[in-house]
């Protein structure tokens, strides 16, 4: 995959890195069975952090970020989000899946609901606002995906790019401190990469904190404070991204960069 | 400049299509005379269909709808010249015995000392209709009848059976107390402990206080109709009657067992397992006789657990976990990103379940569904076999009659012509329900 020119010149004051700690994984592990998946993942993340995640298929990517609003459970070490630890605890689950938002790569819209229904669900039955307000609310983050025309439609009348658009702002409609990204555009055509990618970096801009699993090398480049590389189930480096991408330390990062960068 | 170079400088007018290939002509050309093989099977067919159709007309077009019994039946062939076994139907005897297809023994006024009392099955089937309303056309009545529908679950036996209404009202508060209990101890306690709770307390209200609140205030203000024995019970209505209730209770019951089948909870799993294999495994004439034969061993002696009451019993049960299995399809079509998304949002299980999950499935099931509802209907006749006169049970009373003796084709077939309103219309309602529910995604 080729870097994505991002023709857009990017508004860094916002994006500051706090002290505050928003997610501090140590020594983590887990298991499919006997299939070690995860192994001794140590990560902090503080407010206000870029982190693209990138690494060969099967590394375990994914199953990082979905660790982190438990839906996938670790089976060793500890996962702290905001303060609150992840433990089997069904009300801390709940409580941190409504601070972190996350968007999927096939979108998983509710296809038996309008687009304003799909914004307005979990703010009205999760956090109890009011509906009026919860529309109020999910207008204003469909402007901000450019999409507020779309509001009465159904997803499956919707384009790829539109669709995870609204992913996003049905995310941001429950003022989640985090977001979580699994490769939010991989399943989408060039054209609607962009979009989606404009998105994203728009809400870099107000200085959300942002995990993303993603092969956009170039969105990691212009936005991330720091590049994460997995390789086998283990964080293999990190640093920032120039450093990242012209210096990169170990064999394994340097195969990697060299087929995805290369040609 | 090169001969293949072509710009075009008029765009073309749009044109109608010939007229061979729109309006009627082309539809039969395309779907009934498509080639010499497919004009001939279509021809062939006709004659046959014509045929059926005319010998069909010439039985049951005959003017023996006052005829007072077979015999006289005769008579009027004889007249018109007709002989041989099928020269006609013989409708008298559908004339003479609707009401009682219809409504079985119920208490009709012709005996010594009793009214008419049919307006009751009557009302409660109109009742029924408004009842359902509210869910079966949910955008185009007022959403307030949904009360109604509530309440209808009270009312329908009230008005069936009889006796004092402080029964139904009783029973009714054992909900009321129940949610009560459930609410409450919801502030202090997890979702779980105050669901248990509250069934219990609703249980326990049933057990002992219901009979008690039930007679105390019916010797107060005695509001009653006149009671009406299950053994009276017949007909249509008897057919309808378990019908609806086991219909009405096996979706959500099949609901809770789909659930409980997937469910991560080992014991419950396994619970939901058994009892819809075996419910599935076994034939429901078996549950039947074990309802009117059996199911007394179990009951401490003395006791007199209704027939209708037992009936009710299997044929919800027999229904749920064929529902269930339905349920369970739907649920597996599903993809498991509708489950994260709902996880993600920091949806409860509950709140995924009914907000997300469920209107899915059983969208996707709906044809499942009523295949199941117009298989428990059609089903109804077998409570035939434990004695209850459905309209089928029915027939053979009637033909013990010396004057309607030796007739089959006009009872079974005016039977089969009411089962096929009903099955038909639940079809229909069922392709209505799936165009209504699209939107737009496959
Ligand atoms: N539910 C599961 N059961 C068993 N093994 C699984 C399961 N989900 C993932 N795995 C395995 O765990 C490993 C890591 O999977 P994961 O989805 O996290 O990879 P990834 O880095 O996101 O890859 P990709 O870039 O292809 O999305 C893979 O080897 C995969 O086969
Ligand atoms: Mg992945």
């Amino acid at each position: 995959m080729s870097e994505l020119a991002l023709d857009r010149q990017i508004d860094r004051s916002k994006m500051k890195v706090s002290d505050e700690v928003a997610i501090q994984i140590s020594d983590m592990n887990k298991w499919y069975g006997s299939f070690h998946v995860l192994r001794d993942i140590n990560l902090t993340v503080n407010q206000g952090e870029r982190i693209v995640i990138a690494g060969p298929s099967g590394s375990g990517k994914s199953t990082l970020i979905r660790c982190l609003n438990a839906l996938e459970e670790h089976q060793a070490g500890n996962i702290l989000v905001d303060g609150t630890e992840l433990s089997n605890d069904l009300k801390n689950i709940d409580k941190i899946r409504s601070e972190v938002g996350m968007v999927f790569q096939h979108f998983n819209l509710f296809p038996h609901l309008t687009i304003l229904e799909n914004c307005t669900l979990a703010p009205i039955w999760v956090r109890k606002t009011p509906k009026k307000e919860a529309e109020e609310r999910a207008m204003h983050f469909l402007e901000k995906v450019k999409i507020p025309e779309q509001a009465d439609k159904y997803p499956g009348q919707l384009s790829g790019g539109q669709q995870q658009r609204v992913a996003i702002a049905r995310s941001l409609c429950m003022m989640p401190r985090i977001m979580l990204f699994d490769e939010p555009t991989s399943a989408l055509d060039p054209e609607m990469i962009k979009e989606v990618l404009d998105t994203m970096i728009e809400l870099a801009e107000e200085g959300m904190t942002m995990l993303c699993v993603t092969h956009e090398m170039g969105f990691a480049r212009q936005v991330a404070n720091r590049v994460i590389f997995m390789d086998a189930g283990q964080i293999v480096e990190q640093n920032e991204p120039e450093e990242f991408f012209n210096n990169p330390q170990s064999e394994r990062t340097k195969l990697f960069l060299s087929q995805i960068l290369g040609h | 400049m090169s001969d293949i170079s072509f710009v075009r400088t008029e765009m073309l007018p749009q044109k109608d299509p010939p007229a061979s290939a729109v309006g009627v002509v082309g539809w039969m050309r395309a779907n009934l005379f498509s080639g010499w093989f497919n004009s001939i099977l279509t021809l062939v067919a006709l004659y046959f269909v014509i045929q059926l159709l005319m010998g069909l007309f010439h039985w049951a077009w005959v003017p023996t709808w006052s005829a007072a019994s077979l015999p006289e039946c005769r008579d009027i062939f004889e007249q018109l010249g007709r002989t041989g076994h099928n020269a006609g139907a013989c409708w008298g005897v559908i004339a003479e015995r609707w009401p009682q297809l219809l409504f079985g023994f119920y208490p009709n006024g012709t005996e010594e000392g009793t009214v008419d009392q049919r307006w009751r099955p009557i009302l409660a089937f109109v009742l029924l209709a408004v009842a359902l309303a509210p869910i079966l056309y949910s955008d185009r009545v007022s959403g307030k009848l949904i009360y109604f529908s509530g309440a209808y679950p009270f009312i329908m036996p009230w008005l069936l059976w009889g006796g004092t209404i402080w029964t139904p009202v009783a029973v009714a508060l054992g909900f009321v107390v129940g949610f009560v209990v459930y609410k409450w101890l919801l502030k202090s306690t997890s979702e779980l402990i105050a669901l248990i709770v509250g069934v219990v307390s609703a249980v326990l209200w049933w057990m002992f206080a219901a009979s008690l609140l039930s007679s105390g205030l019916a010797s107060i203000m005695p509001l009653a109709l006149e009671p009406v024995q299950s053994r009276a019970f017949g007909g249509f209505m008897l057919s309808i009657t378990i019908g609806v209730v086991a219909i009405g209770l096996s979706l959500p019951i099949g609901i809770v067992l789909a659930l409980g089948r997937q469910s991560d909870l080992l014991i419950v799993k396994t619970l939901c397992v058994c009892f819809i294999e075996f419910i599935r495994g076994v034939p429901l004439i078996t549950l039947l006789f074990v309802a009117s034969t059996l199911l007394n061993i179990f009951m401490p002696p003395g006791t007199n657990f209704d027939i209708i009451m037992r009936v009710f019993i299997m044929v919800t049960l027999f229904a749920s976990a064929y529902m269930a299995e339905v349920i369970r399809g739907g649920l597996a079509a599903l993809p498991t990103g509708q489950y994260e998304g709902a996880d993600s949002l920091g949806l409860n299980y509950w709140q995924a379940q009914r907000l997300i999950i469920m209107p899915q499935a059983l969208k996707i099931s709906i044809p499942g569904i009523v295949s199941t509802f117009i298989g428990v209907f059609k089903d109804t006749t077998l409570v035939s076999v434990i004695g209850l006169f459905d309209p089928l049970n029915l027939t053979n009373a009637i033909r013990a009659d010396a004057d309607w003796n030796g007739l089959v084709w006009e009872l079974y077939g005016f039977i089969a012509f009411l089962f096929f309103v009903f099955c038909f219309g639940m079809s229909r309602y069922s392709m209505y329900l799936e165009r209504k529910l699209q939107t737009g995604h496959r």
